[in-house]
């Protein structure tokens, strides 16, 4: 996963405001311009006051409808500036899931049963019911560390580095970003670097791919261990003041994935031609599921652009990614925040996203037994089908005299999916693919320490 | 795809204006920042991340994560 910051730009000098709050409120807009770090991991919020922590936290109530994952995440970041334009920043993050999840299978006119992920024992899912396993709970822990330093008074250079555990999954990461301002301060360049490195350990070992699912009554059979993959990240920026009101900024990005890129606890369901659960197998051991198979590379690029513009007192921001990856995937993403000023410091902020993605080219929402032996890749992974995704919400936010902020949103999330496979006798009247819901709750305070 | 929105960027740039320093006094303000609440979108890339196919676009860095 990728998180960055992004402020920079403006010239300092129009901070004139003498009284003690706003000093500092003109000393941390100095900062957030006179920084300019505009790709790096979590970048130099480059807001705090020399001797002083910016201290951000947030947390996070995600919930699915349905009872299916809900997420406790609460998020600590706190920056210092170390030395003039030297900045120090650390990021905690804490995940804690639970509840139940798709893993491919698609509902059928039979109840199912299936081997939990440890390979010990069984579940199953009534007719006519999306499978979901239950037993699914982890919890994540991630630490972030970035360093910016001053090379001379238009250019700067961040290094970051990113540590987080799950219980089946390491990561480590490290980035680079170089950035420059123009003489004139009106337009920044930027070029960042990015290496991570992942490790798989799956619960019960690693299911080998394109093998059937053996029932959790029997042996299991060999299976794999740990297995890891790599990504290189490559992206070019640049930041532009357009006029008095109006900043832009334009990224293009280019990621490099090599390894182990399957799930390894998802499968996909095979079905005879009627739609049935196929009870050709291998072994009378074997379930209809087939665990599922990616390419072992992937390439992605983005375009990425976000305009902020001013308005009397309001302030507009909005985004467009385009996205596209050699598994057939493209996507647009388009991001609307607009911040609503009530007066006397509250502000309210509306926010629309909507996401369109096409397929993968190995997505399936099933496999049917006879196509099974010329398969070379295939999931059943929902996030790699065709859908839409919108969301909308509404933030609070209150700047407290004391030069802190307390902020709330609220917002609803909505996917819904296109079903890609002809729908068989046996699945009239079956949704294949339900949408999914959820609601997203965050609680925010920033403050000085 | 990105041929057609690099042209339309190129001719978007093409338009601005030369901004003297004592005229960023909108842009000085902390809600003008291009990102103005970091946890925010921290947050909402996770969640994004980890139920759609598309990732990146606003930097290199971060860390990997199991949930994709």
């Amino acid at each position: 996963m990728q998180l960055k910051n992004t402020q920079c730009l403006t010239d300092i000098s129009t901070q004139t405001d003498n009284s003690d709050s706003h000093n500092k409120l003109s000393i941390k807009s100095k900062l957030t311009m006179a920084t300019c770090a505009l790709l790096q991991a979590g970048a130099p919020a480059a807001q705090a006051e020399t001797g002083e922590w910016d201290v951000d936290t947030a947390f996070l109530y995600y919930s699915e409808a349905d009872g299916r994952v809900s997420v406790f995440e609460p998020v600590v970041s706190a920056t210092k500036e170390i030395d003039e334009d030297e900045y120090l920043k650390f990021k905690v993050v804490y995940d804690a899931l639970t509840g139940s999840t798709p893993y491919g299978a698609v509902p059928t006119t039979t109840e199912q049963t299936f081997t939990k992920p440890s390979g010990g024992s069984n579940y199953t899912t009534p007719a006519g019911e999306l499978p979901l396993n239950s037993s699914f709970r982890d919890t994540r822990v991630a630490l972030g560390v970035d360093w910016t330093t001053p090379i001379d008074r238009l250019k700067s250079i961040t290094i970051g580095g990113n540590f987080s555990k799950e219980y089946d999954f390491n990561s480590l990461a490290a980035s680079a970003t170089y950035a420059q301002d123009s003489s004139d301060r009106n337009s920044t360049y930027t070029v960042g670097l990015g290496f991570t490195s992942d490790e798989w350990d799956p619960v019960g070992g690693k299911n080998p791919e394109f093998t059937y699912m053996i029932d959790g009554n029997f042996d299991q059979g060999e299976k794999g261990g740990t297995d890891t993959k790599t990504t290189l990240d490559f992206m070019l920026g640049l930041t532009q003041v357009i006029n008095r009101s109006t900043i832009m900024q334009f990224n293009l990005g280019f990621s490099d994935s090599s390894g182990y890129l399957t799930d390894p606890y998802r499968f996909i369901s095979v079905l005879e031609n009627d739609g049935t659960l196929t009870a050709n197998l291998p072994t009378t051991e074997s379930f209809p599921y087939l665990y599922e198979k990616r390419p072992d590379k992937r390439t992605r690029n983005t375009f990425f652009w976000r305009t902020v513009h001013h308005l009397n007192e309001d302030v507009i921001n909005l985004s467009y990614r385009y996205f596209t990856d050699d598994w057939g995937i493209d996507s647009h993403t388009l991001d609307f925040r607009y911040r609503y000023e009530l007066g006397g410091k509250h502000y309210l902020q509306p926010h629309l996203r909507y996401y369109s993605q096409s397929s993968a080219d190995f997505f399936v929402n099933y496999l049917l037994q006879s196509d099974v032996a010329s398969t070379e890749f295939a999931s059943a992974d929902y996030r790699l089908s065709e859908f839409t995704g919108t969301t909308i919400g509404l933030k609070y936010g209150y700047e407290m005299s004391d030069n802190s902020e307390f902020t709330l949103r609220a917002e609803l999330m909505n996917q819904s999916y296109t079903v890609q496979d002809t729908i068989l006798p046996e699945q009239q009247g079956l949704d294949i693919a339900p949408d999914l819901s959820a609601v997203i709750l965050q609680v925010g305070y920033n403050f000085y320490w | 795809m990105f041929r057609i929105l690099l042209i339309t960027s190129v001719l978007t740039l093409s338009a601005c204006t030369t901004v003297q320093p004592w005229e960023k006094d909108l842009l000085a303000k902390p809600s003008m920042a291009l990102v103005a609440d970091e946890n925010e979108i921290f947050l909402d890339e996770h969640i994004y991340f980890s139920k759609e196919a598309s990732t990146g676009g606003q930097g290199v860095g971060g860390g990997g994560c199991g949930c994709n």
